[in-house]
């Protein structure tokens, strides 16, 4: 089976944000980028998944700009077999990429599609239902254990209440939650041996698809911060000044 | 304007997180009808007819729809979505799951996790973990929304009077089937709505350790939580994590106990009334958010707080 794993280029984790002056966006410019986290538990549990002999190829896929680039060759250095960039310097809303990555599955033929299962820059947490939908495939959220087994796959999700356990029919689009594995360090020789790989490059327009988008961003601002607090000295004055002065308890 | 509000619920009750996205739909205007959609559910319906402000409740009760698969049940939005301007869902595990494979259908974007409505086509959501605040202005014709909860009251469980009608609609996808469902088996408080909440981080060394936030909790009528770190670390099971990834929460009152206060944890919690931080490290950058700061040991702390609530 052939697995298409979907990552993209975010600000890294550890980087605070800082909205641009002009109210226009996050200022990206010179920031820290790196592979989303959730993007590398996909990816991870892909390479699981082809050491247990379940998957023969792994394609990892991204829609983006030039740098786009760096971010496929760290899931080559990872160990995926080929990269697929999709290239366009327009910012597309996850309705969009869900198009533009359910073409390249069909493509591709792909039996098995992973990704993350929110981008830590917008949050939106859709792209892996969206592309079940328009694939017609089963979906599986948020998962903290995959188990494929022929034609159906048992999976544990993490939900609000717990953890539930489902069954899916293949092929299907699976999104990693923090727990479903702890991706792999690149060493030195694996970053070299990934610029041998191959990496693929189709212009967005190409794919014919209609990728417009349906929102506008009218405004990015920063958030209200919160008032600078005071250091107790101990216990009992921090229950003192609960009690009177918060009145919380 | 009309808004279709997916009802979350476990086939007995109403989910307390649909009562918000009831008061976001309020704040767009116009008509809210309910879509209460499971098995054997008629006394969520019920109850669901009794929120305020409703006009309809409609309801598909089939097995298909029992233990709200994303695949069958995004079939059914899909079947009464049309003739809305807005359909919202909580933004919970439930929500996140099932809206966007229902919005893709649909050929419509998601507007996810809205934190306050400006108008009925313009809103702001949280980008960043909550560090830059987006305000997006929707061009499809039905906007298909996820409601961010800490952000908006919950609406009047009681005092509506809304029709119950009967549907059918949707399909059986017949692609994926219910296993079980794991609840630890505490009888905690409900970290989602707790008043007051006291979460443990990688400080706390262990799981064992987390029975002295417990032992505070039961004073406070609290509710425990954690960091990603505790999670990872196996202290606790992943309904405890609040942050960015995790639950969003903004109790009265927010005890962090050993947490360091990454970007991603603060994202769950920075909106909490009163902020309390005990540290062994006067460093940590939890302490640039909280209201009062503790510097010690959490292992001499929690004890002496403890026994003088």
């Amino acid at each position: 089976m052939k697995v298409l794993v979907c990552v993209k280029r975010v600000l890294d984790p550890q980087v605070k944000a800082r909205v641009k002056a002009d109210g226009s966006g996050v200022d990206l410019a010179n920031a820290k980028m790196t592979m989303n986290p959730f993007c590398e538990n996909a990816l991870e549990e892909a390479l699981r998944l082809r050491e247990a002999g379940i998957v023969e190829e792994i394609i990892v896929a991204s829609v983006g700009g030039g740098k786009t680039e760096e971010t496929l060759r760290h899931g080559l250095a990872m160990g995926a077999d080929r990269a697929i960039q999709v290239v366009t310097e327009e910012a597309l809303e996850p309705l969009a990429i869900a198009k533009v990555l359910k073409q390249v599955a069909e493509q591709e033929g792909v039996g098995l599609v992973l990704a993350g299962k929110q981008a830590i820059d917008d949050d939106s947490n859709q792209t892996a239902q969206m592309m079940s939908a328009l694939l017609g495939w089963s979906l599986a959220t948020f998962c903290s254990d995959i188990k494929i087994e022929g034609d159906k796959a048992t999976i544990i999700r993490e939900v609000d209440a717990g953890l539930e356990t489902i069954e899916v029919k293949m092929p299907a689009v699976m999104s990693a939650d923090l727990r479903l594995n702890e991706p792999r360090y690149v060493k030195l020789p694996d970053v070299m041996k990934a610029k041998r790989k191959p990496m693929d490059k189709i212009e967005l327009h190409s794919l014919g698809l209609d990728t417009a988008n349906r929102m506008t961003t009218l405004q990015v601002e920063e958030p209200e911060g919160r008032a600078a607090g005071v250091i107790v000295n101990s216990v009992s004055e921090l229950v003192e000044k609960l009690r009177n002065e918060a009145k919380v308890i | 304007m009309s808004n279709l509000v997916i009802v979350e619920h476990d086939n007995n009750e109403v989910a307390a997180a649909t009562l918000h996205a009831v008061t976001a739909a309020q704040q767009i205007g116009g008509d809210i009808d309910l879509l209460v959609a499971g098995e054997n559910c008629g006394a969520v319906a019920e109850a669901a007819a009794k929120i305020a402000g409703v006009s309809s409740v409609k309801v598909a009760d089939e097995a298909k729809f029992g233990h709200h698969l994303a695949e069958n049940l995004a079939t059914l939005i899909v079947d009464v979505a049309p003739g809305y301007s807005h359909v919202l869902a909580a933004a919970t595990t439930f929500g996140k799951n099932v809206m966007p494979r229902a919005a893709a259908l649909l050929d419509k974007a998601q507007i996810s996790e809205i934190v306050e409505v400006k108008s009925p086509d313009t809103f702001v959501r949280p980008i960043y973990a909550g560090n830059a605040l987006a305000t997006v202005q929707s061009s499809d014709e039905i906007k298909m929304i996820t409601v961010r909860t800490i952000k908006f009251e919950a609406a009047a469980a009681e005092g509506g009077s809304a029709s119950v009608e009967a549907i059918s609609g949707g399909a059986d996808a017949g692609l994926s089937s219910w296993v079980s469902q794991a609840v630890s088996n505490n009888d905690q408080v409900d970290l989602t709505s707790a008043k007051i909440v006291i979460s443990g981080g990688r400080g706390m060394q262990s799981g064992n350790n987390f029975s002295m936030l417990h032992s505070v909790a039961a004073k406070l009528g609290a509710a425990v939580g954690a960091s990603r770190a505790a999670v990872d670390s196996g202290f606790v099971p992943n309904e405890f994590q609040v942050g960015q990834t995790g639950k969003v929460i903004a109790p009265d009152l927010y005890i962090a106990v050993g947490i360091s206060g990454a970007i991603q944890h603060l994202a769950g919690m920075k909106e909490s009334k009163v902020i309390v931080a005990i540290n062994n490290d006067s460093e940590a950058p939890i302490f640039q958010v909280a209201d009062y700061g503790l510097v010690a040991d959490l292992f001499e702390a929690v004890p002496e707080l403890d026994a003088a609530l």
